[in-house]
């Protein structure tokens, strides 16, 4: 048993994890740092890549940004937020580069609007480590910690490179940066991102917003899961017998390639749009797109490749854990939220924050939570900590397998998730919350080790309930959230909250929220003031 | 998903064990790492950027191939260490996030809804 103390505990090691751990440090507080798998892989960042929502100072541009997004986004953003978030963004790339990431040059000047996750990711665990925080890999938390009024007082979970010795952390305050879900479908650095801090803060009560803006897919090649958008721009659609699949245009066939997948055509895409002059940059923009086609023989540009679509749930959808302060604190005392955890409806609203949105919130949204948890750390004396106690499944019998194999069966095909209808939902909803009851009666079976395995099938088991709840409370198409026939409607511009573990509930919210604060007018420009 | 662990080139520096976001490896008795939960491989090259003698080839597909591929072809057209040389990671190279100037994304026919 290992035992630990810290000021402010940040459970995630992926951009948000690292951006608030750097945070909370600069504020003087005693960090440790845990995540499931390594800080610096784990995570669709650390593979992948990121472009940023990346606006310099200028006023009208940022104002233009910010009301382009709102609109895009189905009306449901926070223009207050969106500034907030431009603004720390653009500061804390200036670290990075003050730092020494290798930004590229574009005629004499740097570009600074995408990052290369391998790279990225390396430096920030790099710099979390020199800002004297604890790193601890291969430590999946399993509970929340909470003091006996309720309010979050740390967590514990496995060592499981050490035997699964299970290991304690108390803290004053936590920062959760556990990523999405996408309900281990395998899509590109996503397999850690099964909800697991989802289901720990609604064990404490947490509330979550925007779960019905879930069914994020994205185009790979069908033999992998390498789901990276950004070239399909170039792509030409064509069916087995060589028919040219007709879209309306690069970025809007995904809608019609999916309708083609979910009735059982086969689609092949070929990226001989992209000029030849071009060809070349776009490898090196993104070497982890083409290696894997490369490694499998396929010229992307000559050769037909068939595709399909892998699930992205909450990793690129926008719900997650809703925040009701500008420190991005949750509805439990105590818990931050950062990055994908948290819902990005603030800056995306009902489509995807799949890219620069994300990117951009996981830094700022990273950089709030830690000072935020650092600031309430600092107010709070050490808490006496126990365990979160009896909510959620226990040890029991239940193969976590099987649970994960029958909540993938609702959550994963095509005709279930990304086309909804409400009787599909219904049926679906009936099945999980069968399902739920199975494994509360029953327990999950699982030892050492095993107990992550079991806490994972409960979270994703959680995820898809709160993620179809909300769905069928949105009675209208909206982004994300396709329902069968249901167009979109003006009276339902509001947000959706979702909540609970036995009994789920939905609630509604409206938008921009007025007891959050307008923007702050900053004026601390400086480079590195993190370091 | 991964194949190959090359124990020619391995220096059991234990850094894939160490790197991997899922936990695939676990080290061998003789100090090779060994593919203890190779079903966890999410194929997503991590530990072939880390390593540092370009030991491992992870192949793209999702699934197991049939049979292993041919660790010498693999050598000898530079398939080992692919990722690591294309990022620009090793002594004496560019990194590549230097030169990633790419096609930006084309935002003109609307937002991402999927």
């Amino acid at each position: 048993m290992s035992e630990r103390e810290a000021d402010v505990l940040v459970l995630g090691g992926g951009p948000a994890g690292t951006w608030a751990a750097l945070a909370a440090a600069d504020a003087g507080a005693r960090v440790v740092l845990a995540d499931k798998g390594y800080c610096g892989t784990s995570g669709p960042t650390a593979s992948g890549g990121n472009n940023l929502w990346y606006v310099p100072p200028d006023p009208e541009a940022r104002a233009t940004a910010v009301a382009a997004r709102f609109e895009a986004g189905g009306r449901l953003g926070d223009r207050a937020w969106m500034a907030r978030v431009v603004d720390e963004t653009y500061r804390r790339v200036g670290d990075l580069a003050a730092w020494g990431y290798p930004f590229p040059s574009e005629d004499g000047a740097e570009v600074r609007g995408s990052l290369q996750g391998p790279e990225y990711m390396r430096r920030m665990r790099r710099r979390v480590h020199r800002a004297g925080v604890t790193i601890l890999d291969h430590h999946p938390a399993l509970r929340l910690l909470v003091d006996d009024r309720g309010v979050a007082a740390g967590a514990s979970g496995l060592a499981r490179q050490r035997d699964a010795e299970p290991w304690t952390v108390r803290a004053a305050g936590v920062v959760l940066a556990t990523g999405g879900c996408a309900f281990l479908s395998g899509a590109f650095g996503t397999n850690v991102d099964t909800g697991d801090g989802h289901l720990m803060a609604a064990e404490l009560g947490a509330e979550l917003s925007g779960m019905e803006f879930s069914a994020a897919y994205a185009l790979s090649p069908a033999h992998g899961a390498h789901t990276k958008g950004l070239m399909m721009q170039f792509a030409t659609y064509t069916l087995g017998d060589g028919t040219l699949v007709d879209v309306p245009d690069p970025l809007g066939a995904r809608e019609r390639i999916a309708e083609l997948l979910a009735a059982g055509e086969r689609v092949f895409a070929r990226l001989d749009r992209a000029p030849a002059e071009l060809r070349e940059a776009m490898r090196q923009a993104q070497p982890n797109y083409f290696l894997p086609l490369d490694k499998a023989g396929i010229d992307p540009f000559r050769d037909r490749y068939p595709v399909r679509m892998v699930l992205e749930g909450t990793v690129r959808g926008t719900g997650g854990l809703r925040i009701v302060g500008d420190d991005c604190a949750t509805t439990v005392p105590g818990l931050f939220a950062a990055g994908d955890v948290a819902t990005r409806e603030l800056v995306s609203g009902a489509v995807s924050g799949g890219g620069a949105y994300n990117g951009a919130w996981a830094i700022a949204s990273g950089t709030f939570a830690g000072r935020g948890a650092a600031r309430f750390a600092a107010g709070r004396g050490r808490p006496h900590a126990v365990p979160s106690g009896g909510a959620g499944p226990a040890g029991g019998t239940l193969d976590p397998a099987a649970v994960v194999a029958a909540v993938q069966a609702e959550v994963l095909p095509l005709d279930r998730n990304y086309f909804r209808t409400r009787d599909g939902l219904r049926r679906s909803l009936a099945r999980l919350d069968a399902l739920w009851r199975r494994l509360s009666a029953e327990g999950l079976a699982g030892t050492g080790r095993g107990r992550l395995r079991a806490r994972e099938a409960a979270a994703l088991t959680a995820h898809a309930r709160w993620a179809y709840r909300a769905a069928l409370a949105r009675e209208e198409s909206r982004g994300l959230h396709r329902l069968e026939d249901l167009p979109l409607r003006a009276d339902l511009e509001h947000r959706i909250r979702v909540g609970g573990l036995d009994e789920p509930w939905t609630v509604r919210e409206p938008p921009e929220d007025p007891r959050l604060a307008p923007p702050p007018v900053s004026r601390d420009d400086a480079p590195g003031a993190l370091t | 998903m991964i194949e190959i662990v090359s124990r020619e080139r391995c220096i059991a520096c234990d850094k894939c064990i160490e790197v991997c976001p899922t936990n695939v490896f676990d080290r061998g008795a003789d100090g090779i790492p060994v593919l203890t939960r190779r079903d966890d491989c999410q194929t997503c090259f991590m530990c072939e950027a880390y390593c540092p003698v370009d030991a491992l080839f992870v192949d793209p597909r999702s699934h197991p191939l049939p049979a292993p591929p041919d660790e010498r072809a693999l050598a000898r057209d530079g398939s080992l260490g692919a990722y690591r040389r294309q990022i620009g990671w090793g002594r004496g190279r560019t990194p590549g996030a230097k030169l990633a100037v790419g096609p930006a994304l084309d935002r003109s026919t609307g937002p991402l809804t999927s």
